[in-house]
């Protein structure tokens, strides 16, 4: 699976929120998208999604336009992971993940059997068996991470698309969902993110793109975008990068922090 | 569907059978269950009439169409509530959210003024409601921002639009037998009810509750909101409007021969809620069963506790509110 975004533009009200962005993704990459407030990180998704229409450039999987697609068509090729929330309305965890086998059943009709069996399997790889009886709106902010990408499993979509996954969870289960999520790749899928933590990005990703002011400032592997010059120009000249356990970990430490505090060690 | 739920909507089934028997039972003339049996018996398979003829009467002309719309009103503003608040998220929707009720109200009323006979005012409040609820979609779609907000912004402002017709041709009405008709139709009613009415109501009805019926599964999804919708394979404008065209045309139909019955429409798909949770696969089977049963409980004492009978809509509320408080103190997780 290939997907080919290409000169991408979007604006709100005239001003430019995604300029020109290019970029391509292939199957087992899991691909980070890093950017400050407003580089235009989240109109990008949006745009993946469907959610908004892009006023120039195109998105293309497998050599298909995604604005001729049908949202059941769209559905079997990409599945959308929100940040974890409540509903509306609850729902039991096994139904929340039964709604992602929605664009394989009919239009007049319900899930079945089979859909039922993606369930249990879906939500046996993201480990949640044990959730499968709860109400949705009863789980921790991790819980929910995983049930919502348990749904995405059961969607059967190559490409997974996620809005800032780590966002609001605690350390444990912020490496919990990273690493599952690495190694879904594994497995063939092809997973986007949008992420606010460099540090992360670098330990889980394969592919870093840098956002800012809706362009394309750096695309590669970790270790050449998570580099000073980068940092610098993405959130200001107040942090310093430095490597860590032979270069398999980079830490951004506020420099202004480290002049004003006191030594700990004194 | 778990055993359970089976099991709920087998109840649910049962309690609606137990309450239709009860209120052609109840009535100013009495009639014993064995007689009730035999008339209804008797109609079915042609058997020789051993009873006075008024008492079949009564059972056919007067309790059957009554009960039959009862029923039928009960089942169509609950579906139609549920479906609303699936639809715009929000568990305060009811159906009158987007003007359907007040349009209706406002058609009556005009109906009446212009002396039209109780054909025309039906179908006057019928066109009213569809009206107003179009009016709100036409305006929303020009708006800018987001869309479910201002559908919603649009219908409460058609509502009080038609509200404030609807007080003006009060205000200029003939106050000795207009006025009175029309603040009893605002009230509600199901008495006087015919086979005319049932007949007229049927078709929207059916032709709103088969589309409610079939999406019944993507309505949970909808309630995910649009961006999620989409991505799991639902286009959210297409099916959001065919949920609430539907619904609307339950809620014309409902209102415009029943009179305004508050409340059904928000207080049973919440007690279905609370019973059978939010899957619209149970949900909307368990909500056009209950609200029949509401309903026919309070006409049921609507025509029987008094020697006058109270208006249903008067009596939704108070027996309703109360019961939706008690409930909402009971369970905290439903929504």
């Amino acid at each position: 699976m290939t997907v080919v975004i290409q000169k991408l533009c979007y604006a709100y009200a005239g001003r430019r929120v995604l300029d020109q962005v290019s970029l391509s993704l292939s199957r087992g990459e899991m691909v980070s998208v890093l950017g400050p407030n407003g580089a235009g990180k989240s109109t990008l998704l949006k745009c993946l999604i469907g959610a908004l229409t892009p006023c120039e450039g195109s998105v293309v999987i497998d050599g298909r336009d995604i604005r001729r697609l049908s949202p059941r068509e769209l559905a079997s090729y990409m599945a959308y992971i929100p940040q974890a929330h409540y509903p509306a309305f609850s729902y039991p965890v096994e139904e929340m993940v039964l709604m992602g086998t929605t664009a394989h059943v009919g239009a007049f009709s319900s899930p079945g059997a089979k859909e039922r069996r993606l369930v249990s399997q879906a939500l046996e790889r993201v480990g949640a068996q044990r959730l499968a009886g709860r109400r949705f709106a009863s789980l921790s902010g991790g819980e929910r991470q995983l049930v919502l990408i348990a749904r995405a499993l059961a969607q059967q979509a190559r490409l997974m698309i996620l809005d800032e996954p780590s966002a609001n969870l605690d350390l444990g289960n912020r490496a919990l969902v990273l690493s599952l999520l690495r190694s879904l790749t594994r497995e063939g899928y092809c997973v986007l993110t949008t992420t606010h933590d460099p540090e992360h990005a670098y330990l889980y990703s394969s592919r870093i793109v840098a956002l800012q002011n809706g362009r394309v400032m750096a695309d590669g592997r970790p270790k050449d975008v998570v580099i000073q010059r980068v940092v610098d120009a993405l959130y200001g000249p107040g942090y310093a990068v430095e490597s860590l356990h032979h270069d398999r970990a980079r830490v951004l430490l506020p420099l202004n922090a480290l002049e004003d505090l006191p030594r700990k060690d004194g | 569907m778990s055993k359970r739920h089976a099991a709920m909507l087998g109840l649910f089934g049962a309690a609606l059978l137990g309450t239709v028997l009860l209120s052609f039972l109840l009535g100013r003339f009495p009639i014993a269950t064995g007689e009730l049996v035999r008339i209804l018996w008797g109609r079915l398979f042609g058997l020789e009439t051993a009873w006075p003829e008024a008492m079949e009467r009564i059972v056919f002309n007067i309790r059957l169409p009554r009960v039959g719309l009862a029923c039928m009103v009960g089942m169509c503003l609950s579906a139609a509530g549920a479906a609303y608040q699936s639809v715009f998220q929000n568990p305060m929707a009811s159906p009158d959210v987007l003007g359907a009720s007040n349009g209706a109200a406002f058609g009556a009323a005009l109906g009446i003024w212009l002396g039209l006979g109780s054909r025309g005012v039906t179908g006057m409040a019928f066109a009213m409601s569809l009206v107003a609820v179009g009016a709100a979609f036409a305006v929303s779609r020009r708006a800018k921002g987001k869309q479910l907000l201002t559908l919603i912004l649009c219908g409460m402002m058609l509502s009080s639009l038609f509200g404030a017709g609807t007080s003006y041709i009060k205000l200029v009405a003939d106050p000795t037998n207009q006025l009175p008709a029309i603040t009893y139709w605002l009230m509600g009613s199901l008495s006087g009810a015919t086979l005319d009415d049932l007949a007229f109501a049927a078709i929207p009805m059916a032709l709103g509750l088969l589309p409610l019926w079939l999406t019944r599964w993507k309505l949970n999804i909808l309630a995910m909101g649009d961006d999620e919708a989409r991505s799991l394979g639902v286009a959210p404008e297409r099916l959001r409007l065919l949920a609430t065209v539907s619904a609307t045309l339950l809620t014309a139909a409902s209102v415009s021969v029943s009179g305004v019955i508050g409340w059904v429409g928000l207080i049973v798909p919440h007690v279905a809620r609370r019973l059978v949770g939010n899957d619209h696969r149970v949900l909307t089977p368990a909500s056009m069963l209950l609200g029949a049963v509401f309903l026919l409980a309070v006409d049921d004492v609507s025509r029987s506790l008094l020697a006058v009978e109270i208006p249903i809509g008067i009596l939704t509320s108070l027996l309703g509110a109360p019961f939706f408080l008690w409930l909402i103190t009971r369970r905290g997780d439903a929504f």
